[in-house]
C-alpha cells in the first residue's frame, strides 16, 4: 500500500472539510472495497477520511412507508434488523447474502452504493425498490444514481448520508453467488410497489452495471408469478461474458433468478 | 505517522505507526503477536481474523488507525493461562487442523459464530458462516465437527460461570 494520511471524521461537515484539504482524498467506511484496492496499489489516496464512526451516519429508521438506512450502517446490522425484516424482508435477506460474516461486520450500504460494483447486491435493491439516495447536498432518485460500471451521480467529495427505501407490497431477491468471491454471478431483485408498479433490477449481468429488466417487468405486471416468466426471453445484448459465464448464460440466469425472487417474495 | 492506542488481549498498548499500517501488521510487527496470520492479499482467506470490539473482522482489511480506541482480542488472548479456550481444545480433539496456518482465523471466526448462534448452531450454519475462512488442508470436515463440539462445551462453560 502506498503512503496515505488517515483522518477520523467527527461529523459529516468535518468529513467534507477534511476531504477538501487533501490533494486526492477518499472517504473510507467499512474499508472492504477501498482497502483491498489500496493494498493492490490500484488506488493511492493522499488522505482517507473515515466516516464509520460518525453518529449521524449510523442507524435504521422504519416508518409505515419507508425504511431509511443511514450510510455507514453495516451489512450485519441491516441483515439482523428485526424492523427491516418486518418491513422489507428481502432487503434484510440481501444484506445477509453479502460476502462473509467478517465482510458484513465492516462493509456499509453507503460504501457499496458509492462503489457501484457491477456485481454488488445493494444496487439491485435500490433500483428495484425505487429508493432515494440522500447526500450531504441533495437527494438522488435510484434511476439517476447509477451511471454505469463503478460510476454514480455523486460529485467529487459528495457524501451519501442515507438511503430511503419505500416499503413495497411484495419484494424478493435471489442471487447465484460466485463461489469464490461470493459476489453475484447474477442477482435479481423484484418488487411490486404499493401503487402496483412492478420494477425488476439485475446485478452481475450487464456490462454497464445494475439494470432494469423491462421484459420481466412486463410479464409480472399482468401476472405476479414465477410461471408468468416461463416464456420470457431476456436478451443477451450488452451482458457480460467472461470465464465464469457467457452473455447467453447470464441472460438465462436473469430469468431463473427472477423466478426464484418472485417465489421468495410470495 | 500516528499514535494508535488500543487494548489488545486485556493490555493497554500504544504504537507509533505509519497511517497505511494495517491492523494485522500492527499486531504482528509492532506487538510481536504473530499468531494472527496473513494468508492472502485479497481479503478472502480469513487467516487474519481477530475480534475488534467483539466482532470477528479481517485484520488485513482494517487500518491500525481505524482500530484506535478499540478492544482487540487475538488468538493469543483466549486461553486462560495453560487452559485452552474450549474452541482451541475442540480443534485439537477433533483433529481440526493440519498445517495450522488457517487455524487462528478459524478459531476467532468460530468463537464469533458460536457467540451469535448459541445453542441453535447446526452443521449447515457452521459451513455457511465459515465461508470467509479458507483451509487448504483439512477439507473442512473436522473443522465443522470441532466448532459444533465447542458450541456444546462453551454452553457448559457458560452455565458453570
Ligand atoms: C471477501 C469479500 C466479499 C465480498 N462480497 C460481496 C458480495 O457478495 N456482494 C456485495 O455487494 N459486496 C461484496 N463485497 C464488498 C462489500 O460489500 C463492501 O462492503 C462494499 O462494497 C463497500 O462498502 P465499504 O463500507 O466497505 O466501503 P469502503 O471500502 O470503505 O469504500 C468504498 C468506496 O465508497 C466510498 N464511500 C464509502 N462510504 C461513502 C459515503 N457514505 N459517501 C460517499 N462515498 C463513500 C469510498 O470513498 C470508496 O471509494 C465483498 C468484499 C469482500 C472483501
Ligand atoms: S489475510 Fe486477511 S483475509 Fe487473507
Ligand atoms: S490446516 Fe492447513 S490451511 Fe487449514
Amino acid at each position: 500500500m502506498y503512503q496515505t494520511n488517515y483522518h477520523r471524521a467527527s461529523s459529516v461537515d468535518d468529513a467534507a472539510a477534511q476531504f477538501a484539504k487533501g490533494t486526492e482524498s477518499k472517504y473510507l467506511a467499512g474499508g472492504q472495497t477501498l482497502l483491498p484496492v489500496m493494498k493492490q496499489r490500484l488506488a493511492a489516496p493522499s488522505d482517507v477520511i473515515d466516516l464509520a464512526r460518525i453518529p449521524a451516519l449510523i442507524g435504521i429508521e422504519v416508518s409505515g412507508d419507508a425504511v431509511t438506512v443511514k450510510a455507514a450502517t453495516t451489512h450485519y446490522d441491516v441483515a439482523g434488523s428485526a424492523d427491516v425484516a418486518r418491513a422489507i424482508p428481502a432487503l434484510a435477506n440481501l444484506a445477509g447474502m453479502i460476502g462473509d460474516p467478517a465482510v458484513r461486520y465492516c462493509g456499509t450500504i453507503g460504501g457499496s452504493l458509492a462503489n457501484n460494483d457491477p456485481a454488488a447486491d445493494y444496487p439491485a435493491a435500490v433500483l428495484a425498490l425505487g429508493a432515494t439516495v440522500k447526500t450531504n447536498k441533495r437527494t438522488i432518485a435510484a434511476d439517476d444514481f447509477f451511471q454505469g460500471l463503478f460510476s454514480t451521480a455523486l460529485e467529487d467529495g459528495e457524501i451519501i448520508t442515507a438511503v430511503s427505501f419505500p416499503v413495497a407490497a411484495k419484494a424478493g431477491y435471489a442471487k447465484m453467488r460466485h463461489p469464490a468471491s461470493r459476489f453475484a454471478l447474477t442477482g435479481v431483485f423484484v418488487a411490486q410497489a404499493k401503487s402496483g408498479e412492478v420494477r425488476v433490477a439485475a446485478t452481475g449481468a450487464s456490462q454497464d452495471g445494475v439494470m432494469r429488466v423491462p421484459a420481466i417487468e412486463q410479464a409480472l405486471k399482468g401476472n405476479w408469478s414465477a410461471a408468468a416468466l416461463d416464456g420470457v426471453k431476456v436478451s443477451a445484448d450488452g451482458l457480460m461474458s467472461d470465464i465464469h459465464g457467457t452473455a447467453d448464460y447470464r441472460a438465462n440466469l436473469v430469468k431463473v433468478m427472477a423466478q426464484r425472487a418472485v417465489a421468495d417474495a410470495g | 505517522m500516528s499514535t494508535v492506542k488500543l487494548t489488545v488481549n486485556g493490555r493497554a498498548v500504544s504504537a507509533d505507526v505509519e497511517d497505511r499500517t494495517l491492523l494485522v501488521h500492527l499486531l504482528r510487527d509492532h506487538l510481536n503477536l504473530t499468531g494472527t496470520h496473513v494468508g492472502c492479499d485479497t481479503s478472502q482467506c480469513g487467516a487474519c481474523v481477530v475480534h475488534v470490539d467483539g466482532r470477528a473482522v479481517k485484520s488485513c482489511t482494517m487500518l491500525a488507525g481505524q482500530a484506535d480506541g478499540a478492544t482487540v482480542v487475538t488468538v493469543e488472548g483466549i486461553a486462560r493461562g495453560e487452559e485452552l479456550h474450549p474452541m482451541q481444545a475442540a480443534f485439537r480433539d477433533n483433529h481440526g487442523l493440519q498445517c495450522g496456518f488457517c487455524t487462528p482465523g478459524m478459531i476467532m471466526s468460530a468463537i464469533d459464530i458460536v457467540q451469535r448462534h448459541g445453542g441453535k448452531l447446526d452443521e449447515a450454519t457452521v459451513r455457511q458462516e465459515l465461508e470467509g475462512n479458507i483451509c487448504r488442508c483439512t477439507g473442512y470436515h473436522n473443522i465443522v465437527k470441532a466448532v459444533l463440539d465447542a458450541a456444546g462445551r462453551m454452553k457448559v462453560a457458560q452455565a458453570a460461570e
